[in-house]
């Protein structure tokens, strides 16, 4: 049997000490966290860095390597500082370095890499080994090359490779969510199909169970299928909370694709075992014949600019998108006139808040708004053509009249200047797979040890 | 006719990584999963993102009186033309089906 003590869905999103404490007495194997996700945006990959606050991910990682060393296991986090990428990485390790001085114990630390080198990607690509996922973008070796940051996700190998080593913490790059959890009961022989099914509902932390908030579960993994039980006060699973994870933020709820096989939950069963754990068996893993890995890439989309209005005079609310229109058309002819910008170099949106922002030419409803704020978001190939093209877009969003006869209206701003510069914006450009003849063929560790 | 969110428990719209969005409709009954399994059709669901529905993934779960659908993003995540990084404001559209 191979006890797995998952703190939270992410570091950063903070725990229950007492149920965390709950989870060190019950003398886990392992303790596994996930820090990373591609769900805030492509920008967090593209800059290699991490979207939660220095500050939580210390404290939070700090309590973490304090009850690992009162259980003596290993701590291992995937994918850390949002985004797996080398620099996110180094962020994370040195992050632990400070808190091991701070509590004063010798540590050896075990990082896993999974940056890869855009080159040799783009060589990749063009030998064949990468293969397009379903709606995967058009790609090019040049496109391949344009990225920022590039990873691969590491699978369970790797993270045992990692284990391997003996490390009391593993600070892992870009994996899947599910490796983390999964290593240490593959490694020990437990069912391969509950390894990964256990490891799907468990890497949200309690968002399977009952009080999704309080973020900590423990779940044992045997020969046959695996136990999930929440351990926050007035946290329970139950056969339809445990079932019902397997639909969330995944396209099949069924299948999971993971480096050599998938996980195929058909007929996976799903049994309470008392008020707040949940017995399941009959998952199935089917290995697959090549061993591939996923790869993220993201590239520089431009830079951003956004300015911001606020429409409360009734007869321009009634009337903004028209407003809107004529604005577009008549700044984007002057930003080609002025500036020398072809239609295709820029492009400058006006959303309006209120009105049809969530779901532009799909909405389905219309309502009568007190007011409209009005954003737009202006996106061209260098800061300081988006910065101008905010300074030609400006009058237009202050007094642009809806007919030539009315007299000049004036709209709120927020903020002197009101443009806010963005900087460099990214854009998601790989959704493939990359076949390996061996799995650390893409990844890399390294052991640091601490006196 | 009643919308969709008046007869269910919940609509749930979220990414599914940055290429695909994944709605999950929980019934919260069996009579309710019958109505929205029988009553609401893949076409339906496809005209509210004025897409053809070739590319939609339907999944109809007795088990959890959940229909799911999965679809190509309307917009890639976080690309200029997106509106929602997380995906999760679709399910306000979908709930707005009359069934």
């Amino acid at each position: 049997m191979v006890r797995v003590l998952i703190p939270s869905g992410a570091l950063g999103l903070n725990y229950d000490e007492k149920a965390l404490q709950r989870g060190i007495a019950a003398k886990p194997d392992i303790i596994a966290i996930d820090g990373g996700s591609t769900d805030s945006g492509p920008s967090y990959l593209g800059r290699g860095v991490s979207k939660y606050a220095r500050a939580s991910t210390k404290l939070e990682w700090a309590g973490l390597m304090a009850a690992r060393a009162q259980a003596g296991v290993p701590l291992v986090i995937g994918t850390a500082g949002t985004c797996g990428a080398d620099t996110a990485v180094d962020w994370m390790l040195d992050i632990t370095r400070e808190i091991a001085a701070e509590q004063g114990r010798p540590l050896k630390i075990a990082v896993l890499r999974s940056s890869q080198d855009g080159d040799l990607i783009a060589q990749a690509f063009e030998a064949g080994q990468i293969m397009p996922l379903a709606n995967a973008p058009d790609v090019t070796s040049d496109m391949i090359r344009s990225c920022s940051n590039i990873v691969a996700l590491a699978g369970a190998e790797q993270i045992a490779a990692a284990l391997e080593t003996g490390a009391d913490i593993i600070i892992a790059g870009r994996t899947t969510d599910t490796a983390i959890i999964a290593a240490l009961p593959l490694m020990r022989d437990c069912h391969a199909g509950a390894a990964w099914h256990g490891a799907k509902i468990g890497e949200c932390g309690a968002l399977c169970a009952t009080n999704p908030q309080s973020g900590v579960i423990m779940i044992d993994f045997d020969n046959s299928g695996f136990t999930v039980t929440p351990l926050a006060d007035g946290a329970y699973a139950s056969p339809h909370t445990v079932s019902a994870h397997m639909l969330y933020e995944n396209a099949d709820p069924f299948i999971l694709y993971e480096p050599g096989g998938y996980l195929d939950v058909t007929g996976a069963e799903y049994t309470a075992i008392d008020q707040t754990s949940v017995r399941v068996e009959g998952s199935e893993w089917v290995p697959s014949e090549r061993y591939t890995v996923k790869l993220e890439g993201a590239r520089p989309a431009g830079f951003r600019t956004v300015l911001m209005a606020l429409l409360r005079d009734p007869h321009y609310v009634a009337h903004a998108a028209q407003w809107a229109e004529d604005i577009i058309d008549k700044c984007r002819a002057k930003v080609m006139q002025r500036m020398g910008l072809g239609a295709d170099d820029f492009a400058l949106e006006l959303r309006l808040i209120g009105h049809s922002a969530s779901f532009g030419g799909l909405e389905t409803r219309s309502a009568a708004p007190l007011e409209i704020g009005v954003i737009g978001i202006i996106t061209a190939p260098s800061e300081a053509q988006a910065a101008e093209i905010g300074k030609l877009l400006n009058p237009y969003l202050l007094h642009h009249p809806l007919t030539q006869e009315e007299e000049q209206p004036t709209f709120a701003f927020l903020f002197s200047p009101p443009e806010m510069h963005q900087g460099q914006v990214y854009e998601f450009a790989l959704n493939h797979v990359l076949h390996l003849s061996d799995p650390m063929e893409a990844f890399r560790i390294e052991v640091h040890d601490i006196a | 006719m009643p919308e969709l969110r008046d007869i269910v428990t919940k609509v749930r719209s979220k990414n599914a990584g940055p290429f695909w969005l994944t709605i999950d409709i929980f019934c919260g009954s069996t009579d309710a999963y019958r109505r929205v399994s029988q009553g609401l059709s893949t076409s339906r669901v496809a005209a509210v993102f004025q897409t053809d529905g070739q590319a939609i993934k339907r999944f109809d779960i007795p088990d959890l009186n959940v229909v799911k659908f999965s679809l190509p993003r309307p917009a890639v995540q976080g690309s200029v033309g997106d509106r929602d990084m997380h995906g999760a404001s679709w399910a306000a559209l979908i709930g707005d089906i009359e069934v």
